[in-house]
């Protein structure tokens, strides 16, 4: 019979002490748990809070509203949402198909050792601060456009019936195209690594089996890997298009800050971020400063809305390859 | 070739050193084991007897790992599982909520079938348990760690290795190290989940040398679906089939002159 | 019939295929714009100065001495207020909640507060540290850039413990020793080079961070190592002198500029070399 390590009453106490010990760490670790759940829901209250008086005052109406007259006390937020949507709307439709493009190239096109260099190429654009993006835009970006890009447009696509509409404009080089533009740049590095992560998940012999039958590459990836990873890909495009409808620093820099609602994509305009962000610092009275923090909820529950559901789509995958 | 001839070829001929029958160490009685609603064992009864190898064996699924993680508690890491009866340890109920896990820990020692060093120098590796069970000085634990390395056989191969990583070392090291880990706590029962197949042949007839020599001191209990294995290093064998305890003998027997069909049926391959 | 099928479906693929590769293109060629630009531009205003001199009135000779050390003070103390509760939520979530119900819902939170806009995290801290104090201050900010540090740790913290095998959990507590020395000592340890990317890409998430700071901890001319009240940092003198209609100020932004955007890259570039070095143990 071995000496036990510790006579028996020794362990019992051990066990008794590192039982507690046990207790007192799960519970410091479920509080910290518990804190990053109550982090969101305290953001989401505060901006309520803070913009009670707002929407007190306003009512419904303030999400319906093109008002904004510091001096006469009257705001609505039509105007910054209509940006934001139309601004991110415009990312969406560059971004998604170029992602796209990029998620095929580096799963399917590009020769293996390529892979990893210019997908790490492309995720170092998501890791480029906003700031640098809107200064970008605002001194670079936007000169081109205006001397080369736009008055091209204007001329020509800005001419056609029904879509001309929405390309003409004064070549200002600034406003809510360029805005759209900067966004979709910045957004591509997200959609296209979770649409390449998801279309490397598709079974190879999936692949194989359709290659057997004579398809072409693209065949392949149009006919089996998107209708396989659809859900994920779904959501890979709601995470980016929460953060484009959130981006603040970009946009300010190049959307033109202008309180105006047009067709017109050549225009300039606003985004609730970028509102919030130039008038903040200066509101001084308690209902600009409401309205503003009115609109900061809005923009939270509008991006909460497009985030959840993204996360739902990319759990639906998640949960086929039983993860 | 008749059944009996193919047995015969399975197992090797055995040494039989204990002629004594030995006193029981570890005994389940009535015991019964549930996943959630699916019930995996029913009504177990089973004695391990001390300082012998006792050997599992029965195809995928039939519950003899279940039994064995019974046997430390390890099972109470997971919410579903539950477990009705008694499992008796020198003669106290270790299901009992009341009986100290500590104590528990310190009797029954685990080895696993993945060799899973801790990302730690070797000696911490061995040095980590006794840490926890004991306060000795460097020197005392020094003696310890050397005991328990060369009780593992992997003293001559980490004696100038000890403060590296374990990492480092080579799969058949890396379980080897498991155990000299768990027989450093100086347990009274060692079980080993399938210890050797993720192993190569040459660490696996190392490991199973090393079984040989350490039920001298230790009471073991084997889970293998390797049946050769357990023929080879086993004194008494418990074969199991979908949760229940179909036949337990001396090796031998089992290997040889089984009592139960389903037994022979298994031995001789009839399924797997 | 067939063989023009086939031509035709060779064509679509060639076009496709033609079209992937622009796209790749089209990315690459914004990046190297992007990183051109603010290399030239930057690298050009680059001198001593911006580390000894003050931020300036317009058109005259500066630096960026007081955004940098506010920035690095507001940085540094995010993290050290961020890192501990998102190594404790990691936790919580991987060895404590996971599968559950409550971890679960936590999970969805930290994604949640991991995509969200960072201008709603600076209104958060304004109503309630700012507008309470009722005025700005590097505390402020830092709290803000810690809540957009969170949700990068925990998430890292929670998919690298994941990662390390049941198996050392189980070896670990058959020794006896307590769940939580096993989580601190064993698997925290397993899971450290990714626990430590986790603190690196968070450092370089809110490096670049603007509009959090724009409420908070907001901007001062002079130096200031008061955390109570406003203090310089970089992304705020960046924007300021970014839209400023003077040269000096420009010039002195795109050289912030320039130093933030290479802070962030080489924090990826370590965080990701970090990651690829540790993948074999796991294996």
């Amino acid at each position: 019979m071995n000496a036990t390590a510790l006579p028996a009453s020794l362990t019992d106490v051990r066990t008794s002490r590192d039982a507690r010990a046990d207790a007192l760490f799960r519970l410091t670790l479920t509080g910290a748990g518990l804190f990053v759940l109550v982090s969101l829901i305290a953001a989401a209250l505060s901006m309520l809070w803070g913009g009670r008086e707002a929407l007190q005052t306003f009512g419904l109406g303030f999400f319906t509203s093109t008002d904004w007259n510091v001096g006469t006390r009257e705001f609505g937020a039509l105007v910054p949402i209509f940006g934001t949507l139309v601004s991110a709307g415009i990312a969406m439709l560059i971004a998604v198909p170029v992602s796209f493009g990029i998620a095929v190239f580096l799963t399917e096109v590009a020769p293996a050792w390529m892979r990893g260099p210019v997908g790490m190429a492309i995720e170092l654009l998501a890791g480029i601060p906003s700031i640098i993006y809107g200064m970008w835009g605002l001194f670079v970006l936007a000169p081109q456009l205006s001397e080369h890009v736009y008055p091209w447009i204007d001329d020509t696509l800005g001419q056609l019936p029904l879509v001309g509409v929405l390309l003409s404009g004064p070549p200002l080089g600034i406003g809510m195209l360029t805005a759209g533009l900067v966004l979709a740049i910045m957004v591509i590095p997200f959609i296209s690594s979770v649409m390449r992560e998801v279309f490397l998940t598709v079974p190879g012999r999936l692949k194989e089996s359709a290659y057997a039958l004579g398809s072409t590459k693209w065949e392949v990836v149009w006919d089996i890997v998107l209708p396989y990873t659809r859900s994920a890909v779904i959501g890979g495009v709601f995470l980016g298009l929460g953060r484009a409808l959130g981006e603040t620093m970009a946009v300010t820099f190049v959307i033109g800050n202008a309180y105006a609602i047009s067709l017109a994509l050549l225009e300039p305009g606003t985004s609730i971020a970028a509102t919030i962000a130039n008038e903040f610092a200066e509101a001084t009275d308690p209902l600009h400063k409401g309205s503003l923090l009115l609109l900061g909820f809005t923009l939270f529950v509008l991006t909460f809305i497009v985030l959840a559901a993204a996360r739902l789509m990319l759990r639906q995958l998640a949960k086929r390859e039983g993860n | 070739m008749n059944d009996a001839a193919r047995i015969a070829v399975v197992t090797p001929p055995r040494h039989d050193d204990h002629a004594a029958p030995a006193s029981v160490k570890l005994a389940a009685k009535g015991l019964d084991f549930y996943y959630g609603d699916f019930h995996a064992l029913k009504d177990i009864n089973l004695e391990i007897p001390e300082k012998r190898v006792t050997a599992l064996i029965g195809p995928s699924g039939c519950g003899k790992s279940t039994l064995l993680r019974i046997f430390n508690r390890i099972y109470s890491l997971y919410p579903k599982l539950r477990a009705t009866g008694d499992v008796l340890l020198d003669g106290e109920n270790i299901l009992d909520p009341k009986y100290p896990m500590n104590r528990l820990r310190s009797k029954v020692g685990m080895v696993f079938q993945k060799p899973v060093p801790f990302p730690m120098t070797i000696y911490e590796n061995v040095a980590y348990g006794i840490r926890h069970h004991e306060r000795l000085n460097k020197a005392d634990m020094d003696v310890r760690v050397e005991q328990a390395l060369r009780q593992a056989a992997l003293w001559d191969e980490a004696k100038d290795k000890m403060k590296q990583s374990a990492l480092g070392l080579s799969g058949g090291q890396q379980q080897r190290l498991c155990i000299a880990r768990a027989v450093a706590l100086r347990p009274d029962v060692i079980l080993l989940d399938e210890p050797t197949s993720a192993l190569d042949p040459i660490s696996t007839s190392k490991i199973e040398q090393l079984i040989e020599e350490l039920k001298h001191e230790y009471t073991i209990a084997i889970v293998t679906h390797n049946m050769q294995q357990a023929a080879r290093v086993s004194d008494y064998t418990a074969f199991m089939y979908l949760g229940e305890l179909v036949e337990h003998d001396a090796t031998a027997t089992i290997f040889s002159n089984p009592g139960k069909q389903q037994t022979e049926d298994y031995i001789t391959g009839r399924f797997g | 019939m067939a063989a023009s099928l086939y031509t035709w479906r060779k064509v679509k693929n060639g076009v496709a295929l033609a079209l992937s590769i622009a796209a790749a293109l089209f990315g690459l060629m914004w990046l190297v714009w992007i990183l051109w630009t603010t290399v030239t531009k930057g690298m050009g205003s680059l001198n001593l100065d911006l580390f000894t001199q003050m931020t300036p009135p317009p058109n005259e000779p500066g630096g960026l001495a007081n955004a940098l050390f506010g920035s690095v003070v507001i940085s540094l103390l995010a993290i050290a207020l961020g890192t501990p509760i998102g190594i404790a939520a990691g936790t919580y979530l991987a060895e404590y909640a996971n599968k559950h119900w409550l971890g679960e819902t936590v999970r969805f939170v930290n994604d949640i507060l991991l995509s969200a806009p960072s201008i709603v995290l600076g209104l958060f801290i304004y109503t309630v540290m700012v507008a309470q104090m009722g005025h700005y201050s590097a505390w402020a900010g830092a709290v803000a850039l810690a809540f957009i540090a969170l949700p990068v740790i925990v998430r890292t913290t929670d998919e690298m413990l994941r990662l390390v095998p049941q198996q050392m959990r189980e070896a670990a507590l058959s020794l006896g020793v307590p769940q939580w020395k096993v989580t601190t000592q064993v698997l925290m340890r397993s899971a450290l080079p990714g626990i430590v990317t986790g603190i690196l890409l968070a450092l370089a998430r809110i490096s670049g961070e603007t509009a959090p700071l724009l409420f908070t901890a907001f901007n001062n001319q002079f130096w200031s190592t008061d955390l109570n009240q406003s203090m310089a940092n970089l992304p705020m003198v960046i924007f300021q002198y970014a839209m400023s209609p003077y040269d000096s100020w420009n010039s002195l932004a795109w050289a912030g500029a320039f130093l933030v955007t290479g802070l962030v890259l080489i924090l990826s570039l370590v965080a990701r070399t970090i990651l690829l070095r540790n993948k074999v143990t796991h294996e």
